[in-house]
């Protein structure tokens, strides 16, 4: 039998990019070095661009562990696009911070490739593989503030909280492989329809190990302990990074194992799912509320969106796996684009991302002031944004599948959210004061990738049609 | 060919955002510029939303004009919207004061650009939340008529305007995301029952609920709407936003914004849950009359002037909701066309505050008094748009009540008995008001020297003041336009009370009164 290795094709270019970065890197004078940014970005747009020959023709490769479906191609631009986002970002962000370029360039590629890889996974061994590069990379890309003693605190944090994570998942995968016989998912599916009593306990407790594991990741409460003092000691441009990327990936990945395969055990899980989703939207907005630093506060408002879109997975089906889908779009526009804003705003020395900071900043800098709205309004849920339709889907696939109280839940939470989003937008509009945000006002990239940001949660909102077929139609491609 | 090119309609809705994309790109320094620009496209909305009113045909209970475009066709959702008896009028107060307001903010100073951006988007909101008929639509613009609201209460307001900024909105949201979840609701079950799903407002109306499943539904629509009337105990955030919004912002608030909650219970709660609102009209009429009456007796305590007239919107708001849950054709017919003359002449009192705000910069009632010797024109603009406050037979204020009160005394005769207390209650109060801050001996001599008002302000008062004393002496064209529309959501109410097969409503004063105009 030969290996079909098209499916590896955008993984394994991203990886070669990541490889001509990383040797360039020798090669170059500090001065030179910004030409990294733009290989980094040309290495990602290649990858990017393979997947429109690739899309609607499903493919799969080393005997069926990993799938080129358009789930995995969904994502896979996503990633691409999130990653791509984040280099703009950091154009000149990496000057104000004395961060390595090329080092900064090749961990963002391969967190990337192991994303991809986790989205296109269809075996939990590859799925685990594409985890730990990311999570490897990441912990690197937290530490990379050497000057900040919290960076460095941040990346043991986020090290040792992802260690277990990662034992976890482990010990999850172990547990069903000796249930099942195997780490396919599509075999797992098929062992679970056979339903032979045998081994069942041992794959429930497997599944909930799995499950801790991801909820490590997408930091759902009780286990979301870790994303504060990680999402605000790492730099701005990987909090950003972090908290968008590593969110879809990771609910990618839940929705292809636990959402799609593992579908037939949704009643024991989704009880367990209910209390998080629960408690994470609840803790998170509630806890963010109490914030002074922007950035912490959106770490926190990260959390909450997590918990929002585990409603997505305990609905379930193709209306819960869409609104999922396309939750993770316009979220990933409207956080990142947040974080642009707090970049934007660093001086010097001073990373100026209190909340009062951001006083007067609506008429003293008009730009950042109409888009940090928009990023906020959206967040909150706001028509005609992204956010707003995306909450809206969200809470209609609870109400279909007969969640009606979690859609109310869920509600009564953005109440809770406008709270702290309209503050910033208090901040920047009604009060007098903050600073400047001179440094970087001269990266045209910074403020393009703060635009584009910007026009896609619009966009989303006016004219969500195209992006919502197409959150379903590939939602549908999982097989 | 022709469906390409928006409807009149449409136009009315988006011009104003067309203004304030306009807005943006003139020069802040420009202020003159910005002004006329905005002036002007308000000015042409309110011509263009007259051309609507001409070739509006009276005698239909319809939706006219009705333009539909699939936007997420997944999901059955459209921009459809349309115009009958109920909102037109609605509509025309909404265009016609823009201009007027646009006019009153001339002497902001700071910020203008933004300050007209908004307050056309606002605009646009507005015209948009009476215009949908799509449920998701309706939604969409409801909230989005929040955000610049916000942003005018919350930048040009008073000292405490972040705090009042933020509870409207709170308030607000709290109950219109309940609805959010209401009317997905309402759309997954008209799904599962017909088979379509679609957010098309006039075709879930045929949707036949359970009584059980219409109550839920009910409250979640209820609690949106009667916090935005505000209807009692609901009305906290009102004096509130009106104290510390700028003039132009109390008076779109108290002309346009809370007509929206009274409009969405005529438009929405009522004609989707019949039998609920059968079930529920003693309780509401209660909290209104309760409101009447509440409203006049703070009000008459009131030493601030807006907040006079804040609370004095609470109580006529009461007599719109008792109105509305008399249920008959009298009731919701004088409700509807009080909310025309209340945004008219509550309007107009704000705006005249306003204008002794920027002259004084108090609006305390202690600190005026005897103004009618050094403002004349002043004090005769003020004393009729009191009377029309009252409803002095003769102006716009008078056929509204009447008619409510003759409809809630046919349904109810012991609530009407009380709401007519509060007619009595409001004469009080206003006209001591008037006799404190215009009449007797020039008590403060800071007040000697005060300019009477100037072209513009009489320019901005005069279009008022007629509308005022048209609607008071010659109510028919308006009356009978409404009419036709307001039977159909009568028989909406009757047609499914006699289908109802779950629940038998008990025989409620309020029933009767119905039955007996359905003959």
């Amino acid at each position: 039998m030969e290996t079909n290795l098209i499916p590896l094709l955008p993984a394994a270019e991203i990886a070669l990019t990541a490889l001509i970065v990383l040797l360039l890197d020798l090669f170059l004078r500090e001065r030179e070095k910004g030409i990294l940014a733009w290989i980094t970005i040309l290495g990602l747009g290649i990858a990017g661009g393979m997947t429109f020959f690739l899309w609607d023709d499903p493919q799969s490769a080393f005997q069926n562990s990993l799938v080129l479906d358009n789930f995995g191609l969904f994502f896979t631009n996503l990633l691409i696009g999130a990653a791509v986002i984040t280099v703009l970002f950091s154009v000149h962000y990496l000057n104000e911070t004395n961060i390595q370029r090329g080092e900064y360039h090749v961990l963002i590629l391969f967190s990337t490739f192991g994303m991809v890889l986790m989205v296109t996974a269809n075996d939990l061994i590859l799925f685990f593989l594409g985890l730990e590069t990311l999570s490897v990379a990441l912990y690197v890309l937290t530490g990379m503030w050497r000057e900040r003693k919290s960076s460095s605190e941040a990346a043991m944090k986020y090290f040792i909280n992802g260690a277990f994570a990662s034992g976890f998942l482990l010990y999850g995968i172990a547990l069903i492989f000796g249930a099942t016989g195997s780490t396919n998912l599509a075999r797992i599916s098929a062992s679970l329809a056979q339903s032979t009593t045998q081994g069942q306990g041992l794959l429930s407790v497997g599944v909930l190990l799995l499950l801790v594991g991801l909820s490590f990741k997408v930091a759902a409460v009780p286990f979301h302990f870790w994303a504060p003092d990680v999402y605000e000691g790492a730099p701005t441009s990987v909090t950003g990074f972090m908290a968008v990327a590593v969110k879809a990936a990771a609910f990618a990945a839940w929705t292809r194992i636990l959402v799609h395969q593992l579908a037939p055990m949704s009643s024991e899980w989704s009880f367990i799912l209910w209390t998080m989703a629960v408690l994470t939207m609840t803790v998170g907005n509630v806890l963010a509320i109490a914030q002074a630093s922007v950035k912490r506060m959106l770490a926190y408002s990260s959390i909450a969106h997590a918990g929002y879109l585990l409603i997505g997975v305990i609905a379930g089906g193709e209306v819960g796996g869409s609104a999922l889908l396309f939750y993770l779009v316009a979220y990933t526009l409207m956080s990142l684009g947040a974080f642009g804003v707090v970049m934007a705003l660093k001086e010097g020395e001073n990373d100026n991302e209190q909340l009062t900071h951001f006083a007067g900043l609506g008429f003293r800098r008009p730009f950042l002031g109409m888009t940090m709205s928009i990023f906020m309004l959206s967040l909150a849920g706001f028509p005609p944004l992204g956010g707003f339709i995306g909450k809206f889907y969200l809470f209609r696939s609870a109400i279909v599948s007969g969640h009606t109280e979690l859609a109310i839940i869920g509600v009564l939470n953005s109440l809770l959210s406008v709270v702290y989003y309209l503050r910033v937008i208090v901040m920047m509009y009604m009060e007098e004061g903050g600073v400047q945000g001179k440094s970087l006002a001269s990266s045209p990239y910074l403020y393009a990738a703060i635009a584009i940001t910007a026009l896609g949660v619009v966009y989303l909102g006016v004219i969500p049609a195209p992006a919502l077929d197409l959150s379903r139609t590939s939602f549908l491609s999982l097989r | 060919m022709t469906d390409l090119l928006p409807g009149d309609l449409s136009l009315i809705v988006f011009l104003p955002t067309l203004g304030a994309l306009v807005v943006l790109f003139i020069p802040r320094e420009r202020t003159q510029a910005l002004f006329k620009t905005a002036l002007a496209t308000a000015l042409l909305t309110f011509l263009w939303s007259l051309k609507v009113l001409w070739r509006f045909t009276p005698s239909q209970g319809e939706m006219q004009f009705t333009e539909r475009l699939s936007w997420i066709p997944a999901y059955g959702i459209e921009y459809f919207i349309g115009i009958d008896g109920i909102s037109l009028f609605l509509v025309l107060l909404a265009t016609f004061l823009g201009p007027i307001v646009i006019l009153a903010s001339w002497s902001i100073t700071e910020k203008v650009k933004e300050y007209l951006f908004f307050m056309l988007t606002l605009e646009t909101g507005m015209i948009g939340t009476f215009l949908a008929l799509d449920l998701f639509l309706f939604y969409v613009f409801w909230e989005v008529m929040l955000v610049p609201m916000y942003f005018i209460i919350g930048v040009w307001g008073g000292p405490r305007r972040i705090y009042a900024a933020l509870k409207f909105v709170l308030f607000t949201m709290s109950g219109s995301l309940l609805m959010l979840v209401a009317i997905i609701y309402i759309a997954t079950r008209n799904a599962e029952i017909t088979g379509t799903l679609t957010f098309d407002l006039l075709r879930i109306y045929n949707l036949h609920l359970p009584y059980e499943e219409q109550i839920w539904l009910f409250l979640a629509f209820a609690l949106a709407f009667a916090i935005k009337v505000p209807l009692f105990p609901f009305h906290t955030w009102l004096p509130d936003a009106h104290v510390e919004a700028p003039t132009a912002g109390s008076v779109i608030l108290a002309g346009v914004l809370l007509k929206m909650g009274t409009y969405g219970f005529l438009r929405f709660a009522i004609p989707l849950f019949p039998e609920a609102t059968i079930a529920a009209a003693p309780f509401v009429i209660a909290l209104a009359v309760t409101g009447i009456i509440y409203g006049a007796l703070v009000a008459m305590m009131q030493r601030d002037l807006k907040k006079l007239i804040a609370y004095s919107s609470v109580s006529h708001l009461g007599f719109v909701m008792l109105g509305l849950f008399a249920l008959n054709l009298q009731g919701l017919q004088g409700s509807l066309y009080q909310m025309i003359s209340h945004g008219l002449s509550t309007g107009a009192l704000f705006l005249i505050v306003g204008m002794i705000y920027e002259r004084r910069h108090t609006r305390m009632i202690a600190d005026f008094g005897g103004l009618w010797r050094p403002l004349p024109v002043f004090s005769a603009f003020f004393l009729v748009v009191t009377l029309s406050s009252i409803g002095l037979p003769g102006l716009n204020g008078f056929i509204g009540e009447f008619l409510i009160l003759l409809g809630a005394f046919k349904s109810t005769p012991l609530w009407a008995a009380g709401a007519t207390t509060g007619v009595v209650l409001g004469a009080i109060y206003m006209l001591w008001m008037y006799r404190r801050v215009v009449l007797g001996p020039l008590t403060h001599p800071e007040n000697q020297n005060l300019k009477d008002i100037g072209t513009r302000e009489i320019v901005i008062l005069t279009p008022i003041l007629a509308l005022i004393l048209f609607m008071g002496v010659y109510p028919q064209p308006i009356l009978s336009r409404m009419r036709p529309s307001i039977e159909l959501v009568l028989r909406r109410v009757e047609d499914k009370r006699y289908s109802a097969p779950v629940f038998t409503p008990s025989r409620t004063a309020a029933t009767r009164g119905t039955k007996r105009h359905g003959n």
